[in-house]
């Protein structure tokens, strides 16, 4: 179970970027995390998997917790040991790396037998099929699509007990979102791995997620079951573009948004 | 030109080349995984050297406190050398983390000073011609060359390979190869590969980036060991073994900074260039021979600016 409790970052000792942010991720559920860009999600990610260290951002106030024990002051490969491993935004790949080099990567820093990460990349191509073709090839010249399968394999070659995705579906092909979003979901039902999904488009990760955050400029403006905020009237008109009587809205609407969105806030 | 000498020049030179090589092979190893062009290369190579005519307990030491075969002495250097390069990385290294490359680079050399200050005073500044190497620089075979009949230019009777220098090259390629196995092959080597490719990624998987630092500079230091005992092998220890760098450095710039087939090329290339200015007798400048492998690398640069082995980017578009 991973508890962050209202939490403050700063960037280089004067940028406030988080203001209170504060979110659960129970053991084994999918969670999500949505909001405009700069919201803030992907730094909320970064705070929790220690990355934000390399940033030269740090977490000021409040704490974050995992399994009961405060992780916000660990460096990442500490975090990654205890089974929290993160997703990067714009899936990063070691480019002159082969495939299964990448898939391998996932794994050093566990002292498991070569039997045993044979296994386990076995469970990655059980996943993603589409990668066991590709294993021998220099990854950086790979799709988006096949590339994004390459960082959650790789994510999962960590055995990881919580899994932090920022942006999957970003520059793919509808198709191939909801490919991999039926993955994602299978890997958290069949594998049992709690995940934390950062996304822009709320429509999927509604369908897919069981519960909801959504950040507005550093805050959590709104939680709730994704069944409830696909209800919600702000939800639908300014994530999931739809007015009130249910049309897509217009370029005209914009002022009204901002208006609105500071409303939330 | 004297095309008589020519022969054995290019035979002498690739023999040469592959200590050079492996020379190389330890600069381009750090730089690969930390961007950092370790100035201190060169002195790595003479302490590694000093250390091993320490503990094969080579006269003049005083005390002679070590009698190691010569195999023994080798490995007790390298376990120091593996020790002294964690400490590089731990001490002077790390806290420099976030500072400016220059600053870094900056910070190779002054530690290249250190270990000279430290080589003079523990060791003296006379040079050591007692090095306990297996074969005398001066035992050769004698390959006979059949004239060419005809011809216009007159052949070498006779080609001469040292011993020494056979041995030297044979023990630098195998070291070479063992090197780009382990790099290719082991969990140490591929963490180093992702760790050369991009840092923050290599920290989000769980590799501890300071740690795969300090292995290049302690496998760095092996090589670099290595390297020193081979060519005091030649030409004895002294403080001025420190200057193959200068011909170690374009040996890498020739065969494109970040790659090891490269730096292998580039080292062979470059023993050739200087053997075979040697001889000619057109080029009558003082230290032609050292200058040479630039004038190779101005040229090569010129013709492909990232080497003869640099890493194509990776750009999809
Ligand atoms: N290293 C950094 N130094 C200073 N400011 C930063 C840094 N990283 C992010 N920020 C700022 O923090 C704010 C939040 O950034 P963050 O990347 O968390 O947003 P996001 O919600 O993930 O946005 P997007 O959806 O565009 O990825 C932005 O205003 C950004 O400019
Ligand atoms: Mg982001």
């Amino acid at each position: 179970m991973l508890k962050v409790n209202n939490i403050e970052v700063v960037y280089s000792d004067v940028i406030l970027v988080l203001r209170g942010v504060s979110l659960e991720v129970p053991d084994g559920q999918m969670v999500s995390l949505l909001g405009a860009n700069g919201a803030g999600k992907s730094t909320t990610l970064k705070a929790i998997s220690g990355l934000l260290r390399t940033q030269e951002g740090e977490v000021t106030r409040g704490s974050i917790e995992f399994d009961g024990q405060r992780i916000d002051n660990l460096t990442p490969d500490e975090i990654v040991r205890l089974g929290i491993v993160q997703v990067i935004e714009g899936r990063p790949l070691f480019q002159h790396l082969t495939v299964e080099e990448n898939l391998r990567t996932g794994a050093l820093f566990r002292s498991a037998s070569s039997k045993e990460i044979a296994q386990d990349i076995e469970r990655v191509y059980h996943f993603f099929p589409r990668l066991r073709d590709f294993r021998t090839r220099t990854s950086g010249y790979l799709s988006g699509g096949e590339q994004q399968m390459i960082v959650i394999g790789r994510a999962l070659m960590a055995k990881p007990k919580l899994m932090l995705l920022d942006e999957p579906s970003l520059g793919l092909a509808p198709m191939l979102v909801q490919d991999i979003f039926g993955i994602i979901k299978q890997i958290n039902e069949e594998s049992g791995v709690s995940i934390l999904l950062v996304e822009q488009n709320a429509n999927i990760a509604l369908k897919t997620a069981g519960y909801a955050y959504v950040m507005e400029s550093g805050r959590i403006v709104l939680d709730g079951s994704s069944a409830q905020l696909s209800q919600n009237a702000d939800i639908k008109e300014f994530y999931l573009g739809l007015t009130s009587v249910g049309e897509r809205k217009s370029y005209r609407d914009v002022k009204h948004y901002k208006r609105r969105k500071r409303w939330i806030g | 030109m004297n095309w008589v000498l020519v022969p054995q020049q290019v035979i002498n030179g690739l023999l040469n080349g592959g200590t050079l090589a492996l020379i190389a092979l330890g600069i381009v190893l750090i730089f690969k995984s930390s961007e950092v062009f370790n100035f201190a290369a060169g002195h790595m190579v003479m302490l590694g050297a000093f250390l091993t005519w320490m503990f094969a307990g080579g006269e003049g030491t005083g005390e002679e406190l070590f009698k190691l075969p010569l195999w023994a002495a080798v490995i007790a250097a390298s376990i120091v050398a593996i020790g002294i390069g964690f400490l590089i990385e731990r001490l002077a290294l790390r806290p420099m983390t976030g500072q400016p490359l220059l600053a870094i680079i900056l910070m190779t050399l002054g530690l290249s000073q250190v270990m000279e200050g430290v080589t003079t005073v523990a060791y003296g500044v006379q040079p050591k011609g007692n090095f306990p190497a297996p074969f005398s620089p001066s035992d050769a075979f004698n390959i006979p060359v059949p004239p060419v009949n005809g011809a216009s230019i007159v052949f070498l009777d006779r080609l001469q390979i040292g011993h020494a220098r056979l041995a030297t090259f044979v023990v630098a390629i195998i070291a070479a190869v063992l090197f780009i196995l382990f790099f290719q092959y082991t969990k140490t080597g591929l963490a180093m590969r992702a760790t050369s490719e991009n840092h923050e990624l290599a920290q989000s998987m769980g590799i501890k980036v300071s740690r795969v630092f300090g292995w290049s500079w302690a496998i760095a230091g092996i090589v670099a060991t290595l390297g020193g005992v081979l060519l005091a092998t030649l030409s004895g220890v002294s403080v001025s073994l420190s200057t193959v760098a200068l011909v170690a450095f374009p040996a890498i710039l020739l065969g494109g900074l970040e790659s090891f087939p490269g730096a292998i090329v580039g080292g062979l290339l470059v023993g050739l260039a200087q053997e075979i200015v040697r001889a000619s007798t057109v080029v009558e400048v003082r230290n032609a021979s050292d200058i040479a492998p630039y004038i190779l690398l101005l040229i090569i640069l010129v013709l492909r600016p990232e080497g003869l082995f640099g890493q194509r980017r990776i750009e999809r578009i």
